[in-house]
């Protein structure tokens, strides 16, 4: 008993009497060091392009540094007030904004007002104002007695204590207050959590929208996608290669002009309204609205994500041997229960590969809504693209972008183990 | 007594300008293990699949038990079938693809556990119904298979090519387990194979195939012993020929003047007239060497002789053909070499005129 366990416990050695274990690693190494340079330049294109990026906009979503950078001292004294004793700061707050607003560097103060306008509108004007007026005084170099009182008598908004509340939302260096907005909450003047004014509530509506519109664009691409992919995968290869241009067609052509023909066929006095009415089926004044809407989101988001569904499903029917479903004949079963229980099920891989590529490209989906959507058929990627270039408002932005990366991550999760990631077959 | 399956003048064409079944008129009675024997393209599978249902004869008719069957579709026609790669559904255990066709048939639950119990034992895997498909050995898929087309107890049952996709000796091994449950159960089977060894060793019946006609129904033996065309006797078994023309004909027998020269007394198998071209055809095993015989006797140089163990194969320089095949069997008597010349000699019986 002693001696075996003692053989099993031996280290293996090769003829050279190197242990095995060594030797193997030596060996594997020179191939792995060879494989690891083959994917080391796509690597650091990944991370430079791809991960930095990400970890940049997670962090801006919650970052509130810059403000911090412009009124230290003003933050720092803000603390030690007491709200609920005094009415108004005290004296030292109102002298450190005082000397901060006049001697600060004026590109950071202008980028630090943006930021004090999305606490409270107001800001803007009354830090500029202000600011003018206390370089005037340093210039005179006017002996001031009290800062409180200076303040208040260059603009009497220093004296409404909702400004001096606003403030304590900027005073962390990271905020969650992005986040709430995105999903249309704000805080108060007590900094408690409250829903956004009605004529504000936005992007609940949008985010709701965004996923309806998605679970719709999937479900039609699936209920187009599945004939036309058993099709190709059972056509002679001289019908099915014809087809497959067709299929991809649309790829060699610019998502813009696609998307502008859709324009041209759904509007009011477009193709389609133009035939029916032609036809007799619709009286010229009852011509159908289907574009600047959401139907016309959803027909042109259909169309142009039907080759990211037909071809995953292609891939997988292609290889469905066709004595699968003669063998299920044969044992009996009639046309219907032989697509259910023995063809259906094999296409399972394509199905949810195409389902979940059509869906986490439709819930970030851009170009198409924005031309064809008007102004009840935006999506999420609108606003992001808004706040990005309008309004400048990055930290909003880089929150709902994490939100919608971190539904994908949710959705993806949930894939995975309901279906299983590795049944899943893009082709 | 109503024969079991009958196949009345089929002809069948997939393009309207070939034929790949001629005329065909075959009986099987039940019970009985036919097997439909011929090279690729020669129209033994769409037989086949006319007879499960997914080919329409483009003429003729097929009667089940005397029921036409051309208008029943092949999942109200209860034939069980062997695919050629299996056609296991992957996505269900090896008890669920047994289960499916009792399912579909609407048979009690426990009625079908115990069936597919009784079908897995029988195959020798009823450890196995718990696993899929892909992870069953090549033979053990294909006893799968051959389960699944026994389990809902059809009286026919059908076989494209079973074995072709295992190993030789696994082969021989599941040729004789067919063989054995066919004669357990007592069902008609229709195997279809390109391998004459293993027709030969399972069927009652063969139907040998050409060119979309049956050249010869029969058995076995009579299929080995006395092949009816040139095409059976070249098909079946190892086969030597020679030509000439037949120079007289004397009741079962003829005369035949080799292209090489010489004469030979052969059997009149498929000539009619003086004159005719002929194929003769002589097996392997029922040539002499060396032995004084009367008629038909030729000398031969020796090419080649290969050992094989319980017999010496000799490939011979014989009356201008230089594959003439001789089988001996070893005695330890082999008394010639590469080179030598030798007397070989055959009864008339044992070769036959054939067509050419």
């Amino acid at each position: 008993m002693e001696a075996h366990i003692s053989t099993a416990e031996q280290v293996l050695l090769t003829t050279d009497g190197i242990p095995l274990k060594d030797s193997l690693k030596k060996t594997e190494r020179r191939n792995k060091i060879k494989a690891f340079l083959l994917v080391f330049p796509l690597l650091l294109f990944i991370i430079v392009t791809f991960v930095v990026p990400i970890f940049d906009m997670l962090g801006r979503s919650i970052d509130d540094s810059q403000i911090n950078q412009v009124y230290p001292k003003t933050f720092e004294e803000y603390g030690k007030w007491d709200k609920k004793a005094d009415e108004l700061p005290p004296e030292e707050v109102f002298k450190a904004i005082y000397f901060e607003l006049g001697t600060g560097d004026k590109i950071m103060i202008g980028r630090a007002l943006t930021r004090m306008n999305y606490s409270k509108s107001g800001w803007k004007s009354l830090i500029k104002k202000t600011q003018r007026q206390i370089k005037k005084d340093l210039k005179a170099e006017t002996v001031i007695t009290s800062y409180k009182d200076r303040l208040i008598e260059i603009n009497e908004k220093w004296a409404d204590r909702t400004y001096w509340y606003a403030m304590s939302q900027m005073i962390n260096e990271r905020t969650p207050i992005y986040y709430w907005n995105a999903l249309d909450r704000t805080y108060d003047a007590e900094m408690n959590v409250v829903r956004q004014s009605e004529e504000r509530r936005i992007y609940v509506k949008t985010w709701i929208k965004t996923f309806k519109v998605s679970v719709y664009v999937t479900f039609f691409c699936l209920l187009l996608g599945f004939p036309v992919a058993h099709l190709l995968a059972n056509l002679p290869l001289r019908y099915s290669n014809l087809l497959m241009i067709f299929v991809l067609l649309p790829f060699w052509t610019s998502l813009l002009v696609r998307t502008t023909a859709w324009i041209v066929m759904l509007q009011q006095n477009g193709v389609i309204n133009g035939v029916l009415v032609w036809l007799g089926i619709l009286c010229d004044d009852c011509r159908i609205q289907m574009v600047y809407n959401e139907t016309g989101t959803l027909i042109a988001m259909t169309q142009i994500l039907l080759p990211f569904m037909i071809l995953p499903l292609y891939s997988v029917m292609k290889v469905i041997p066709p004595s699968h479903l003669r063998a299920a004949a044969n044992l009996g079963a009639k046309p219907f229960t032989a697509f259910i229980r023995v063809y259906l099920p094999q296409t399972v891989p394509g199905m949810s590969a195409g389902g979940l590529l059509v869906f986490v490209l439709a819930i970030g989906y851009f170009i198409t809504p924005e031309l064809v959507g008007g102004k009840d058929g935006q999506l999420i990627g609108h606003w992001i693209a808004y706040h990005l270039k309008t309004t400048l408002n990055w930290g909003l932005c880089a929150a709902l972008g994490a939100i919608l990366l971190g539904i994908m991550l949710i959705l993806y999760w949930l894939y995975n183990r309901i279906v299983g990631i590795d049944n899943i077959k893009l082709g | 007594m109503e024969d079991f399956v009958k196949f009345e003048r089929i002809d069948k064409s997939y393009d309207g300008e070939v034929l790949v079944v001629k005329d065909l008129n075959v009986d099987i009675a039940e019970g009985e293990f036919l097997t439909l024997l011929g090279p690729s393209g020669s129209g033994k599978t769409t037989t086949l699949m006319m007879l499960a249902g997914f080919e329409t004869p483009t003429n003729g008719e097929i009667f089940l038990k005397g029921t036409p069957i051309s208008k029943i579709a092949p999942y109200e026609r209860g034939i069980g079938m062997v695919f050629q790669n299996y056609a296991l559904f992957p996505h269900m255990t090896v008890q669920e693809n047994l289960a499916f066709p009792l399912e579909v048939r609407k048979v009690p639950k426990a009625d079908a556990e115990t069936k597919v119990k009784a079908a897995l034992d029988m195959v020798e895997l009823g450890e196995f119904g718990t696993r899929f498909p892909a992870q069953l050995s090549g033979g053990q898929q294909q006893r799968v298979a051959l389960a699944r087309a026994l389990v809902f107890e059809p009286q026919l049952v059908l076989m494209d090519e079973p074995l072709g996709a295992l190993d030789k000796n696994l082969r021989e091994q599941m040729q004789y387990e067919i063989k054995h449950i066919h004669e357990r159960i007592g069902i008609t089977v229709v195997y279809v194979t390109h391998d004459q060894s293993e027709a030969l060793t399972m069927s009652n019946r063969i139907g040998v195939f050409n060119d979309g006609v049956i050249q010869q129904l029969s058995t076995p033996d009579v299929l080995y012993e006395k092949p009816e065309n040139s095409f059976v006797a070249q098909f079946i078994g190892e086969n030597n020929k020679l030509t000439g023309t037949v120079k007289s004909v004397n009741g079962q027998y003829c005369e035949v003047d080799l292209d090489s020269g010489g004469s030979t007394k052969a059997l009149k198998i498929n000539v009619d007239s003086v004159g005719q071209k002929t194929q003769l055809s002589v097996r392997p095993e029922r040539i002499s060497v060396g032995a004084d015989n009367a008629e038909n006797q030729f000398t031969g140089k020796v090419e080649e002789l290969i050992y094989l163990g319980d017999h010496i194969r000799v490939r011979l320089n014989v009356c201008g053909s230089n594959e003439f095949i001789v089988k001996i069997s070893n005695e330890g008597n082999i008394s010639f070499k590469e080179g030598d010349n030798v007397d070989v000699s055959w009864a008339a019986d044992d070769i036959r005129a054939l067509d050419l």
